[in-house]
């Protein structure tokens, strides 16, 4: 099954090769990883998806918890959830063929970022079902897509969550949690948006 | 674990750790040791470093913020976290530190080979459940360094190897004498850093200690750059003290936990404990024995836990898994529960894991929770430090006139299935004139009355020594279990030596894994040490012959061995020795190396092709072991020749 993890790791050098290395010691495949500045000065927050057996959740959880720059874990697992991956999908477009695709990008809710005489470049946020819609649609043409760069998913748990790194770090609920949102339309985990 | 701390949100440099309070004492003690003041003291008044402007007091920079260089704040910090030996070889990239060496209170013991130097440290650490530390140079010595590191990861033992780089400046451009080692040994070091200032050295170090030996200890490597060593900082040992070790998030006991254990252990018919390595990392040989006695349950080990329950203790089955005798594998597969402690259900302990103690409900107490399920799935897991989560439990648990469980018949049926195999006394054995391993263990352990710390090699004789060699005391069998290093016994018994030199100190090693770190032997008689060394010569790999015999119709491909004569070899290096051929040439050979004054080598001509009863085939369960032959190989074998 495939394993959602949430971690929170010090920014500094060598923290990536940590985790990378410690998937590969246990031989699991990364599907996706993406890492970026969190909310603390100095740690940066990592979503990464892996695949594995179902109990192999609570093993890798505790391993990544092992790494010394590791400072809070989270299996998202079925827990409720946002899931979200950027794309950039550039694609040949003369003139004549732009109308076309402009529609496309409308009924997906994404964008066009850059637009030439040949080519243009759509932005499309959203879950990887989604994602994967509009460039099966857009390969429909032969030879329209000349580049796709995905960002890899990024999670993050509905509602109100703080995390045993927030307490750890001596935030007051109050101030670090926002309050109960209504649960969107789109509740379920990985379900569009 | 440290990582916990380093979440650098909260600034608490001064918070009390009780941790932390046990080893400043020890530290200030250790500083006084006698090798200390050899070089140290004296040329400290020539020197117009600002650590040694007291020469009157060489802790004073321990207490007072100083300026020194790189070099001199490694050496300070080792001092303040209580080091006082170090194992190591010079080179160019740490030269900065070796010349700054001299101020301070720290024995250098020069080593043969880096490998060497690793495995002292943490023959070092087993011996005394301090942290052991190797010094190496960059490239060659720091590579040399990688399997005494992986061996010290896989047995969790603390220790903290310090190696020089080239300068920050010239770092990923294959300088002489380069290599990346924080990334080579990322995979065998529990944590590793790489130091390119002066000023991160004392807090870098300080962070070290703490990781390899709180929670489930391990090795850290601190990779210090040559620049680093001779810039200048300011030295503040107090405020380079790590946060407070915060145990991993994921440790956790509760009630339910407990009452389930509890319970599961009242209502037991056939209980029994797996005693492993984490009974003496965590200091719970009292806690074991009280619950064993209490709940009247016997006590299989592993290798690594042997000494941590004693060998003669009615309740002590001995050592399980592939070479445990039969009976410990046969309770633990009728048992209806497991409670393991501080083990980890290695390979070799459970044979195939799918007809592993099927009847049996487990209970697995455990400090790294990564143990959890990974092999065995266990009913409840007790995530703790294991002496604190027995002192929890032992409460719980009734003695057998108090609402507790009465284990008479169970331990009466273990007794049974010991049978014949119990009764013989391996001393009863006829001396058929012949030599085998087992004797010599036997006949070991009779004569220091097993009070000797012994150090094994990897191999039969390693088997051997566990079964016939009776560990009633923690820290007594130095041994390499997980990783199963070949030449692991010599340096590690020097490191032992260093940390127990008031005790009596047995190599115990075969005739392969000898030649590995041989050249040791001259490190033994630079630093003036008394070791007993007993090679098992076999004239073979034997384990691996072993395996040839039983598994690979008998094609001895590259295990007969050809040695030199280890008597002249010891001669060579000053050290006395004897070949011993027979059996009643025994006593008197130990005797000779034991009343010797200086280290002694003993080379026993063993039967070449004797081979370790019981065993299990890898990947076979534990019930379907080889057994000993109908006849007593012991008396089998001499009948061959
Ligand atoms: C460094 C290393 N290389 C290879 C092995 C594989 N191995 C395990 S036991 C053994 C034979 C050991 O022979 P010896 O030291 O003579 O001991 P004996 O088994 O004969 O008692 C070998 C080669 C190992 N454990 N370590
Ligand atoms: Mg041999």
């Amino acid at each position: 099954m495939l394993h959602t993890f949430v971690a929170y790791v010090e920014d500094r050098p060598g923290v990536l090769t940590r985790v990378a290395s410690l998937f590969r010691r246990l031989n699991i495949n990364i599907n996706s990883l993406t890492v970026g500045r969190s909310e603390r000065p100095g740690l940066s927050r990592l979503t990464l998806v892996c695949e594995a057996s179902g109990e192999a959740g609570h093993r890798i959880r505790a391993s990544l918890f092992k790494l010394e720059n590791v400072v809070d874990v989270d299996d998202i697992a079925q827990a409720p959830s946002v899931t979200r991956e950027l794309a950039l999908i550039k694609v040949a477009a003369s003139p004549r063929k732009r109308a076309q695709i402009f529609d496309l990008v409308e009924v997906f809710r994404a964008r066009i970022v850059d637009l030439t005489s040949e080519s243009l470049m759509i932005e499309m946020t959203g879950v990887e079902s989604k994602i994967e819609g509009l460039i099966e649609v857009l390969r429909e043409d032969d030879g329209q897509v000349l580049e796709i760069c995905r960002s890899g998913k990024m999670t993050m748990r509905r509602g109100h969550h703080v995390s045993s790194v927030v307490k750890a770090m001596g935030v007051v609920d109050g101030e670090a949690a926002e309050p109960e949102v209504e649960p969107a339309a789109d509740s379920v985990a990985g379900e569009a948006g | 674990m440290g990582h916990k701390e380093n979440a650098k949100t909260q600034a608490n440099a001064s918070e009390g750790n009780a941790t932390e309070g046990g080893n400043a004492t020890e530290g200030g003690n250790a500083t006084e040791g006698g090798n200390a003041t050899e070089g140290g003291n004296a040329t400290q008044s020539g020197n117009a470093t600002a650590a040694t402007t007291n020469a009157a007091d060489s802790q004073a920079h321990l207490t007072t913020p100083t300026r020194l260089t790189g070099s001199e704040i490694l050496w300070a910090t080792l001092v303040g976290e209580g080091v006082t030996e170090v194992f190591g070889y010079p080179g160019g990239a740490i030269l900065p530190a070796y010349d700054a060496l001299r101020k301070f209170p720290i024995h250098h013991v020069l080593v043969r080979h880096e490998q060497g130097a690793a495995h002292m440290a943490d023959g070092y650490a087993r011996a005394s459940g301090k942290v052991g530390v190797a010094v190496a140079t960059s490239g060659p010595g720091a590579t040399n360094l990688v399997t005494g590191i992986a061996t010290a990861m896989l047995d969790s033992i603390p220790i903290v190897c310090i190696t020089g780089n080239v300068s920050s400046k010239v770092l990923g451009t294959d300088a002489f004498q380069e290599v990346d080692i924080t990334g080579i040994t990322l995979p065998v070091t529990k944590h590793n850093f790489l130091v390119s200032k002066a000023e991160d050295l004392a807090r870098v170090l300080r962070e070290a200690f703490q990781i390899a030996r709180s929670g489930r200890p391990g090795p850290v490597l601190v990779d210090i750059t040559k620049d680093a060593q001779q810039a200048t900082a300011e030295f503040d040992f107090e405020a380079a003290k790590p946060r407070a070790y915060r145990p991993h998030p994921m440790l956790h006991v509760d009630d339910s936990g407990l009452a389930q254990a509890a319970e599961l252990i009242r209502n037991s018919k056939r209980p029994v404990i797996l005693a492993g390595h984490g009974v003496m990392e965590s200091g719970a040989m009292e806690q074991i024995r009280t619950l064993a006695e209490r709940a009247q349950i016997p006590v299989g080990l592993t290798l690594l836990g042997l000494g941590g329950f004693p060998a003669s203790h009615p309740l002590s089955l001995g050592m399980m898994g592939m070479h445990g005798e039969a009976w410990v594998n046969e309770a633990i597969q009728e048992a209806d529960l497991l409670i393991a402690c501080g083990m980890r259900f290695d390979d070799r302990v459970t044979g195939t894991l799918a007809t592993y103690a099927t009847k049996a409900k487990k209970i697995h107490i455990e400090v790294d929770p990564s143990e959890i399920n990974k092999n065995v799935k266990v009913d409840v897991a007790l995530v703790g430090d294991l002496r604190e989560v027995l002192e929890q439990l032992l409460p719980r648990i009734g003695s057998r006139n108090n609402g507790g469980r009465d284990g008479s018949a169970w331990l009466k049926t273990i007794e049974a299935s010991k049978g014949a195999v119990a009764v013989r006394d391996i001393n009863n054995l006829p001396d058929s004139g012949h030599l085998y391993a087992a004797h010599v263990m036997h006949d070991l352990w009779r004569i220091t009355g097993g009070n000797a710390v012994v150090v094994t090699d990897v191999g039969q004789h390693q088997m051997w020594e566990a079964q016939y060699f009776h560990h009633d005391k923690p820290r007594t069998l130095i041994t390499s279990g997980g990783l199963g290093t070949m030449g692991f016994a010599l340096p590690a018994a020097i490191g032992a030596k260093f940390a127990c030199p008031e005790k009596e100190v047995w190599v115990v090693a075969g005739d392969g894994g000898f030649q590995m770190t041989a050249a040791e032997l001259a490190t033994i008689v630079q630093e003036k040490i008394k070791i007993n060394i007993a090679i098992i010569n076999n004239g073979y790999l034997g384990m691996v012959r072993q395996w040839q015999e039983f598994f690979y119709e008998r094609n001895y491909e590259s295990t007969p061995l050809v040695s030199p004569d280890f008597v002249k070899l010891a001669d060579a290096h000053g050290i006395p020795g004897r070949a011993v051929r027979k059996r009643s040439e025994v006593d008197s050979a130990v005797n000779a190396a034991r009343s010797a004054t200086g280290a002694f080598l003993l080379n026993f001509m063993v039967e070449k092709e004797d081979s370790v009863y019981p065993m299990i085939p890898a990947g076979s369960g534990l019930h379907e072991m080889i057994r000993r032959p109908d006849h007593d190989p012991l008396e089998e074998t001499a009948d061959d020749k």
